[in-house]
């Protein structure tokens, strides 16, 4: 694989406009755009799940860079940050966003996430057919 | 007042509310670009929530494009056809 065979993403989400919508929209904001898995990755007080939940959205937005979807663009859960039981991030493609992925040869799909300061960003690598089998499904956690 | 111009006025108001645009709503036209105008991917899904709880309707899958959301115009087009669609 060389460097014309990866493709980059990157978002930075405010983090307090993401309280905002949970205080504001409450579960149809968070059923809307986040899958069960990443809720419950994102408990605890209030200012520190919004951090996560924004670098979740950053995550997403990031991956949607990579996929470059022309027309309508997955459903925000076809792209769900999985927590590794070691603590650390892994993105799972589902329905359309997995079929966008294999269609434009995508993958596998490296992430990372960081929220500091009022900000979250993520920024998503992938490789290409070229290097990788097609399937961009990662493994789930051990429950 | 127009049907068509209470619903662009309705959606106005929720654009003010939730885009965080970096100018007014008032002072661009029906045909602006709203990213353009510093609408976030974020603020356009509180756009998308609100507009759902205004018009009582829910945006499938297949509207959720960048386009959908792209103007007041645009906006106003999409809520005409799922009003239709659940007529």
């Amino acid at each position: 694989m060389t460097i014309e065979d990866l493709s980059v993403g990157v978002d930075l989400v405010d983090i307090s406009e993401v309280a905002k919508s949970v205080k504001r929209f409450g579960d149809k904001y968070l059923r809307r755009v986040y899958t069960e898995h990443e809720i419950a990755s994102c408990q605890g007080p209030p200012d520190v799940a919004a951090g996560s939940l924004a670098a979740r959205f950053a995550a997403k937005e990031a991956t949607l860079k990579v996929l470059r979807p022309d027309g309508a663009r997955p459903d925000w859960r076809s792209i769900e940050v999985v927590r590794l039981p070691n603590g650390s991030c892994k993105l799972r493609l589902r329905g359309a966003a997995a079929r966008l992925a294999v269609e434009r040869g995508l993958g596998p799909f490296a992430l990372s996430m960081t929220h500091e300061a009022g900000l979250a960003a993520a920024v998503v690598v992938s490789g290409s057919a070229s290097g990788y089998d097609g399937e961009p499904t990662m493994e789930r956690p051990e429950p | 007042m127009s049907e068509e111009r209470v619903l662009r006025d309705q959606i106005r108001q929720v654009i003010d509310e939730h885009a965080r645009l970096a100018v007014p709503i008032a002072t661009l036209d029906d045909q602006a670009d709203l990213f353009s105008a510093g609408m976030t991917s974020h603020a356009s899904v509180n756009v998308m929530l609100a507009l759902e709880d205004c018009f009582e309707v829910e945006f499938p899958e297949s509207m959720l494009r960048k386009s959908t959301f792209q103007s007041v115009a645009a906006i106003g087009a999409a809520l005409s056809e799922l009003q239709s669609v659940s007529a």
